[in-house]
């Protein structure tokens, strides 16, 4: 009972994270029907822009320097997503939509090169901006202070985006450019700049994952991105891609998944998980949990 | 030429003979490449310019065909030493068939939907079936699979034939039925059909085409040549590793079919030989700079060819001549 606890504890942290990733995907696909390959190494270097800032800043552990570290990861994450949206996506918008795939792909192959070739493709430690020391107890399930930090800066993101989605006019231009581009254009939205807005809050999500995963799992290096996008991605197909709650859902419910099958089965089938999820979710219910299906009109 | 396989066939043994005694091993080797890379963007061709879809996972299916044909190989021998090419072209029709199999596998569920599911579910696939061959202790696991029978040399007259002419004439072969298998399939009703899934699934569903079953049946296809591909790999360099049937592999694969053109089977062949020679050529470049900079030269230029010249060195674009409708 105390095991299993700590295992729903620990799954719940682990989802948060791959919630904040999927929400990015998900974003992004509801506005441009883009699957974004290059999102899990725009997370990438939002791990290394934190690396580099607390090196640089020579930050001493505490709760200041996590939240300078996360503003960095931030704002190097959303510069990274707005030059490529505005100088790899943009040109293409009207092309086919291989077209746009194919430079997805390729802006992610240049990211993770040019990664191995700055960073050098060895792993770095990620600073521990937070001691890892037990804080309390309730019946025999250990709250550890980075899980706790964990769990309380991804749920506040959450929140936060759930703010913004919802109550602001630019969540409200967003979900209307999510829902049809061409007449939320006619309806006076810009609709470029809504969609540029979506890249930048997109991976300032990834970039707060990107610190916390460093936090959990303090090894980073250049090709961190490729496994953990991919978990991220099925996370998103499983919520529905394109719906935001879904996302959420999907991410807590891999996160989970993967904690019981680690905890009780074995690590080796870790990573197939993700893979066998996928196919399940595509056999049984292609729009996934909270998505709901489209049927095309012409 | 285009139009007799076994003519094209015979120019290309021609061929091979040349190369045979004007050239040395190492660029007899990296002609194979060339011959296997050139199968691999025909067929990933028939997948992605002629159906629409978007395949990640070629390397994949060339990894399943290469070690099956190995481990066939090991373990059976049809005909004599001698002949042992011919027990390579049935390894190789086998090792086919399995990577076909795999395929309809991936792709039945993954090409019900619309949208770019393929793309995940095969680089996934990807992923797991080079976990797999690490892990799988049979064929060699990390170390990888040694001694795998080859192409032998063989001695008329006193004139040798070394095992290049052999290894060549194979690769011929499934060049010429790749080749002409697509070319004619392409223009046949088949293709024409595989087209219009392309250029509109839904007005093709609405001609009363079973859209799933064409999209599944070119992948099936196309997976079975890689798997050919992958057979002619293995027994031309006798030994086998999965960190060779990598992601960037399949990413090889792709920016061959692009830079040659979407839905241009002489796009592929061109854009084959380009990108199996460039890194050789580049090879001194990186020896000077000390850093390896072709992955990153090649996504680049993968993105910029995507911005400037998306059709490719010869793709006739979306349509075919005509142009697309803005969607």
């Amino acid at each position: 009972m105390q095991e299993l606890l700590q295992h729903i504890i620990n799954g719940i942290g682990l989802g948060s994270i791959y919630a904040l990733i999927a929400l990015g995907y998900t974003m992004v696909y509801g506005v441009l029907n883009l699957i974004n390959f290059a999102h899990s190494d725009v997370y990438m270097m939002g791990a290394f822009a934190a690396y580099y800032t607390q090196r640089f800043l020579n930050l001493k552990p505490g709760l200041m320097s996590f939240l300078i570290i996360i503003l960095a990861a931030m704002m190097f994450c959303s510069i990274l997503a707005l030059t490529i949206e505005r100088f790899a996506y943009r040109p293409l918008r009207k092309a086919p939509k291989l077209n746009i795939l194919i430079t997805a792909i390729g802006v992610s192959l240049f990211l993770e090169f040019s990664g191995q070739l700055i960073f050098g493709a060895d792993p770095k430690l990620f600073p521990s901006v937070i001691e890892d020391v037990g804080l309390f107890s309730i019946i025999g399930v250990r709250f550890r202070t980075i899980d706790l930090a964990i769990l309380a800066v991804g749920f506040l993101s959450m929140i936060v985006l759930r703010y913004i989605i919802v109550y602001t006019k630019t969540g409200r231009a967003m979900r209307a450019v999510s829902e049809n581009t061409k007449v939320a254009g006619l309806m006076g939205i810009p609709v470029n700049r809504i969609i540029a807005i979506t890249f930048v809050i997109g991976s300032s999500l990834a970039g707060i994952g990107s610190v916390l995963v460093g936090l959990k799992y303090p090894k980073i290096e250049p090709l961190m991105g490729m496994l953990i996008g991919l978990k991220a991605f099925v996370a998103a197909v499983l919520g529905g891609i394109g719906s935001i709650p879904g996302a959420v859902l999907g991410g807590i419910i891999m996160g989970l998944s993967e904690e019981m099958v680690v905890g009780y089965l074995s690590s080796t089938y870790r990573d197939a998980l993700s893979f066998g999820i996928l196919i399940i979710i595509l056999v049984v219910r292609p729009a996934g949990l909270l998505g709901k299906s489209s049927v095309d009109k012409v | 030429m285009i139009k007799r396989p076994l003519l094209t066939f015979l120019a290309l043994l021609v061929v091979g003979l040349a190369f045979e005694f004007s050239v040395n091993a190492y660029i007899q080797l990296t002609i194979i490449y060339v011959c296997v890379n050139m199968i691999l963007a025909m067929s990933l061709n028939l997948v992605s310019g002629y159906t629409g879809q978007f395949s990640l996972g070629h390397a994949g299916f060339m990894a399943i065909g290469a070690y099956v044909s190995a481990f066939l190989a090991f373990h059976f021998t049809i005909f004599p030493e001698s002949l042992n090419f011919l027990n390579f072209i049935i390894f190789g029709l086998i090792a086919g068939m399995v990577s076909g199999f795999a395929g309809w596998l991936v792709g039945t569920p993954s090409l019900r939907l619309k949208g770019d599911y393929l793309a995940i579910v095969t680089l996934g696939f990807g992923e797991i079936i080079r976990v797999v061959l690490l892990n799988l202790e049979t064929v060699g696991g990390a170390r990888g699979y040694y001694g795998i029978p080859g192409f032998v040399n063989y001695t008329f007259a006193g004139i040798t034939l070394s095992r290049f002419v052999s290894g060549f004439g194979v690769s011929a072969f499934w060049l010429v039925i790749t080749f002409f298998l697509i070319y004619r399939l392409v223009y046949s009703s088949h293709g024409r059909v595989l087209i219009s899934v392309k250029e509109d699934e839904v007005a093709s569903e609405a001609m009363g085409i079973n859209v799933t079953r064409m999209k599944v049946w070119a992948f099936v296809i196309s997976s079975f040549l890689a798997g050919i591909a992958g057979s002619l790999f293995a027994h031309y360099t006798n030994y086998l590793n999965p960190s060779t049937f990598s992601f960037n592999q399949s990413v090889n694969v792709v920016i061959m079919v692009v830079l040659g053109g979407m839905g241009s089977l002489t796009g592929s062949i061109v854009a084959a030989i380009i990108v199996t020679l460039l890194p050789e050529l580049l090879r001194p470049l990186q020896e000077i700079t000390g850093v390896d900079l072709r992955m990153v030269i090649y996504s680049f230029s993968l993105i910029l060819l995507m911005i400037l010249k998306p059709n490719g060195l010869f793709g006739q674009g979306l349509g075919h001549g005509k142009k697309s409708k803005a969607a």
